[in-house]
């Protein structure tokens, strides 16, 4: 069968379970609709929270950018991998012990203010519409490159598939169908990396290939790598990269503190049972992440490894049929500026003849090892699990910020609960609209603003929800100026770089050599010391809400 | 007799997170970050350690952590009476 049938055929049986699960997991109440009764199993809490948290780009495009940055792409591992460390210790088991259903609920409560709420509730918009609207292209993308239909279409069918299951089921059917996206996104990433990596080193676990010697006698396959690197031009694949230490270090931080203050991935930990099972599942879900995650770098580095020693210096006409099939994406381009017949890939522009889309680095990873069609396919499905995951995981934060947040705590506090959960349906409903509006029409400036979702959930989020569980001295005062100054500070420096004066955005001219996406490190230090001055200055918490602290402090209250 | 005040639980818990987050930070900041290149002087199988912290190694290490922290904390509950039904 013909890869394109197998796709259909893969991917429509993936989207028939995601519906039935839909149809199974209906949700009857606020409760379920905002925190699935909590009442998911950790384990099975670990699952949603790994397919939540992997978007599109972990998926498609993480190895590529890896491969193409060597030893800098590093940041992304520990950056996006270190947050749930902080999540699990500093945040997650005592906002479960708090009990209520969304980030800006807690703020509110503890910093007893209508106006903290308001605040964190229009960050916790921004910040998730920023991101959803990546995943809705993502979606558009993958449908398009592999079943042959325009973006549109695709954005459209991913739109319909997120519509049924998070306007129906709400959390309680996102977590289950994420459950099951997991499965399929995890299999269809390792099966590939398996068999690139037996093909290159002997070994079948990628995590150990990665540092093992080539079968073809070569020696350690990084050494090689490293050696084609600089004997093309390039800078050692483990050597060090083109940005500074100091960047790297604010990036990471940034990337580290921003997961740990997202909306849509504290949420998940109000669903669990209980506060032993928020701190269980935040390590389920890392350890699910990190599965991808370790492998990801050695699909990166087998993938470079071997398109360096298969393509180049190769006569085009005995290339492998990967590439010729790949090149009708343009996704890989030849160009035989010295009309030799060979593919020379350089570092050096004028010499170069090769020119790779980072993303190819995984999506041709099945061809390039051989691997029958339908593995093809369920790399398809695979990437369509890790987009729609995440963009429900997203609407379901937009949804209940406008419907719990503004209309049931702000607007209208008499709201029923039937009728907060319509509206709660129909707020998810409009987010999928707009969300799937900019996916087919995306704002250009998609791929810049996602260093301020990261920078803007560090900057405002993380500081005064940690202030808010280990300092009781913090006073609503200085936790909105801390929220304030600390959002201020970093998007007026994305906005200043990426927007006002992009031909400024270098290292001389940041501060202290911190780019844009790092940025989000320091908003967060400035946010944490304003947010400490101003409370000295301030009237302390009142006693409920001292008490309040006391309280999600413990799992439960000692028996007197 | 022992202290078991909530004072004191939150005491041992601060503690705890304290040494955990700054075996986080060795490894991935100062293994990772500020002292990879004289790591990576040392090979550790066919890596160069300061690479292999970056790329595998703090990654790991950071899953273990959890759990390392999932059972200190579950060990404390009971002991201090807190812990859940």
């Amino acid at each position: 069968m013909s890869i394109l049938v197998w796709t259909w055929i893969i991917v429509g049986l993936t989207f028939a379970l995601y519906i039935g699960i839909a149809i199974w997991s209906r949700a009857k109440s606020t409760g379920d609709f905002y925190v699935a009764a909590k009442s998911v199993h950790p384990l099975a809490n670990g699952m949603a929270t790994a397919a939540d948290w992997m978007s599109a780009a972990s998926f498609i495009s993480m190895a590529g950018l890896i491969a193409f940055m060597g030893r800098d792409g590093s940041m992304y591992l520990m950056g996006w991998t270190g947050g749930y460390v902080l999540l699990a210790m500093l945040l997650a088991p005592y906002l479960r012990k708090f009990g209520k259903y969304t980030v800006p609920d807690f703020v509110a409560e503890r910093y007893y203010s209508k106006v903290a709420r308001v605040i964190a509730v229009v960050c916790a918009i921004f910040v998730s519409f920023t991101y959803v609207a990546g995943q809705m292209r993502g979606v558009g993308i993958v449908f398009s490159r592999f079943l042959e239909v325009d973006i549109t279409t695709g954005v459209i069918v991913g739109m319909a598939i997120v519509f049924f299951y998070a306007v129906m089921g709400g959390m309680k059917g996102i977590t289950y169908t994420q459950v099951a996206q997991y499965v399929v996104l995890i299999i269809a990433y390792l099966i590939p990396a398996i068999f690139i990596s037996i093909l290159l080193t002997g070994n079948p676990i990628p995590q150990l290939g990665f540092g093992s010697t080539l079968s073809d006698g070569g020696g350690y396959l990084l050494d090689k790598l490293d050696g084609l690197s600089t004997q093309l031009g390039f800078a050692a694949y483990t050597g060090r990269g083109a940005k500074s230490m100091i960047d790297v270090f604010f990036i990471t931080a940034a990337l580290m503190v921003g997961t740990a203050g997202l909306p849509h991935v504290i949420i998940r930990f109000f669903t669990v049972p209980k506060v032993s099972d928020a701190r269980k599942s935040a390590g389920y879900a890392l350890l699910f992440i990190a599965i991808l995650y370790t492998t990801a770098p050695a699909v990166a580095a087998f993938a470079r490894t071997n398109m360096i020693q298969t393509l180049n210096d190769k006569a085009y006409s005995e290339a492998p049929s990967w590439l010729t099939n790949w090149e009708k994406t343009k996704l890989i381009k030849f160009e035989d500026k010295n009309n030799d017949g060979i593919i020379q890939y350089r570092k050096d522009a004028d010499q170069n003849e090769l020119t790779i889309d980072r993303d190819i680095m995984v999506l041709a990873n099945p061809e390039i090892a051989k691997l029958p069609n339908w593995v093809v396919a369920l790399v398809a499905a695979g990437g369509l699990a890790a987009a729609l995951s995440t963009a429900a995981g997203l609407l379901l934060v937009i949804s209940t910020s406008i419907s719990h947040d503004l209309i049931k705590n702000v607007i209208a506090r008499d709201t029923s609960e039937k009728k907060e959960l319509t509206y709660a349906r129909i707020a998810a409903g409009f987010a999928v609209l707009l969300a799937g509006y900019f996916g087919i029409n995306p704002p250009g400036f998609v791929a810049q603003v996602v260093a301020f979702a990261f920078g803007l959930a560090a900057s405002s989020f993380f500081p005064i929800i940690i202030l808010g569980i280990f300092s009781k001295k913090t006073s609503k005062e200085g936790a909105i100026s801390g929220m304030i100054i600390g959002i201020l500070l970093t998007a007026g420096y994305i906005i200043y770089f990426k927007f006002i004066n992009p031909t400024a955005n270098t290292a001389e001219h940041w501060w202290f050599g911190i780019s844009p996406e790092g940025i989000g490190t320091l908003g967060m230090v400035v946010n944490f010391i304003v947010a400490i001055v101003v409370s000295k200055f301030s009237s302390a918490p009142p006693d409920d809400v001292q008490q309040l602290i006391e309280d999600i402090r413990i799992p439960r209250e000692t028996r007197a | 007799m022992s202290d078991k005040s909530p004072q004191e639980y939150w005491k041992r818990n601060i503690r705890y997170v304290g040494i955990l987050l700054t075996i986080w930070f060795v490894v991935s900041y100062l293994f990772g970050i500020l002292l990879v290149e004289q790591l990576d002087t040392i090979r550790f199988f066919g890596f160069k350690l300061g690479f292999w912290f970056a790329q595998q190694g703090s990654e790991v290490i950071f899953v273990i952590l959890i759990f390392v922290y999932v059972r200190l904390m579950n060990k404390l509950d009971q002991e201090f009476d807190v812990h859940e039904e």
